[in-house]
């Protein structure tokens, strides 16, 4: 183990680190957006479309995130859809994020109890003020476990870019493990890069988690 | 896009040669779990013991698992074992000690969170009927956190057989190392090779995982009636 080796490499991981957060950030983002709409379509059960996105559910939760990418990459060019790694990678995150959050938010949705919406409709409320004030509020606290999961989940999946180049931090570890033989010291600054990103992100989610549980009513 | 390059399929013995990648995998997702779920049982049992230092050591073991994404644990268990311990063992048995050192904590935890949700008045009246602590676990128990942990179990299972896709990372021939080699092979002949073989693995990965994840959910919809 050697200090030297440690910190000249770390202007290199530092980019990478900026990347990993930067793809981890726009694809968790864009995985709740997936999701929320996902699962509303299939709450309110809509016709055709939320058959559609129950496929896409199943397909995107029971497939590796590795072929999912190398569909993306390598093979779309051959039917003329020929994109960046990045926006592969973040097209193929988002694919399964989505499905997660959607399948996440499903099961909180369920959780609000019936009486909860006899009740708001008594008060004369529409189906829209429902899912606003009823539905949405009280699901999404029953869901901010599974929102945990899968946030903590997709930041971990971004080092399966990597298998197509995408030089985050495992592909930039081992880029420089075989430039200069040395693993040790470049797999430590790699674990110890993922445990700075996820370990405030765990905490902060335990955090929120224990706040929104008074959000939910009758637990 | 030819519609004869749906012929890689059926040309030698390719067809062969995925099955023989995907059965691979699956060898190493079963012994895996295998392994993982009986260390991560007597991992998950002494967490809900009431020694404070074994609790630490063993929450730590779970934390270390949860932030290390399992590629990297792959290529840890790749690079240390060879290099610094000088073990030389093929990368097959390597990603069944990574996999079942990561099944085993991620049990673990579900295992303790299994035994906490077993009724308290069970472990009472166990103790009641004059119980050791080991006829405890093994006759009160365990067996009911078994049924409440199984759908859970399922959904690891199922993680763990999509993680086998991480396999040819490691220069394991499993079933995309070898869907690789086939699309190189052909690509001069059928150049939309690329995309019937990484659709076939695409829909073998979902025809293995998807009946599985329906097994979980209808499990845990009874258990919550």
């Amino acid at each position: 183990m050697s200090w030297q080796i440690i910190t000249q490499s770390l202007p290199i991981f530092l980019k990478a680190f900026e990347l990993t957060l930067w793809l981890s950030c726009v694809g968790i983002v864009c995985s709740i957006l997936v999701g929320i709409i996902t699962s509303l379509v299939q709450y309110f059960k809509v016709p055709i479309l939320g058959r559609v996105l129950t496929v896409y559910v199943e397909l995107a939760r029971n497939t590796p995130l590795l072929i999912q990418l190398f569909f993306l990459y390598y093979a779309f060019p051959v039917i003329g859809l020929k994109m960046s790694a990045q926006v592969c990678g973040i097209i193929g995150l988002v694919f399964l994020g989505g499905a997660y959050m959607a399948e996440g938010f499903t099961g909180g949705f369920a959780g609000v109890s019936p009486s909860q919406i006899d009740d708001g409709k008594a008060l004369g409320m529409n189906d829209l003020q429902l899912a606003r004030y009823v539905v949405f509020p009280q699901g999404f606290a029953l869901s901010m476990p599974a929102l945990a999961a899968n946030i903590i989940f997709l930041i971990k999946e971004t080092s399966i870019f990597s298998v197509i180049a995408i030089p985050e931090l495992t592909n930039t570890a081992l880029d420089l493990i075989g430039m200069y033989y040395r693993s040790n010291e470049y797999l430590l600054v790699l674990v110890i890069a993922y445990a700075i990103i996820l370990v405030p992100v765990i905490l902060l989610l335990n955090f929120v988690e224990r706040k929104v549980r008074y959000g939910t009513f009758g637990n | 896009m030819e519609h004869s390059a749906i012929n890689v399929f059926f040309a030698g013995n390719n067809f062969a040669r995925i099955l023989q990648g995907l059965w691979t995998s699956v060898w190493i997702a079963a012994l895996s779990l295998l392994i993982g779920l009986v260390l991560g049982t007597l991992l998950g049992i002494l967490r809900t013991l009431p020694n404070k230092t074994i609790r630490f050591i063993l929450r730590a073991y779970l934390e270390f698992f949860r932030i290390v994404p399992t590629i990297v644990l792959l290529y840890l268990v790749y690079y240390i074992l060879p290099r610094s311990l000088h073990i030389n063992w093929p990368a097959s048995w390597m990603a069944v000690l990574a996999f079942s050192l990561w099944v085993s904590a991620e049990f673990s935890d579900i295992v303790r969170g299994a035994i906490e949700s077993v009724p308290v008045t069970q472990k009472e009246s166990g103790q009641a009927l004059g119980l050791s602590a080991s006829q405890l676990f093994r006759y009160v128990l365990l067996p009911q956190a078994m049924q409440l942990e199984l759908p859970a179990t399922i959904n690891l299972a199922t993680r763990v057989i999509k993680t086998t896709s991480l396999l040819m990372l490691i220069s394991i021939m499993d079933v995309i190392a070898i869907g690789q080699q086939i699309i190189e092979a052909n690509n001069q002949q059928y150049p939309s090779a690329v995309f019937w073989i990484y659709g076939l693995i695409f829909i073998l990965y979902f025809a293995i995982d998807y009946p599985l994840s329906l097994w979980a959910k209808r499990l845990a919809a009874k258990q919550k009636r």
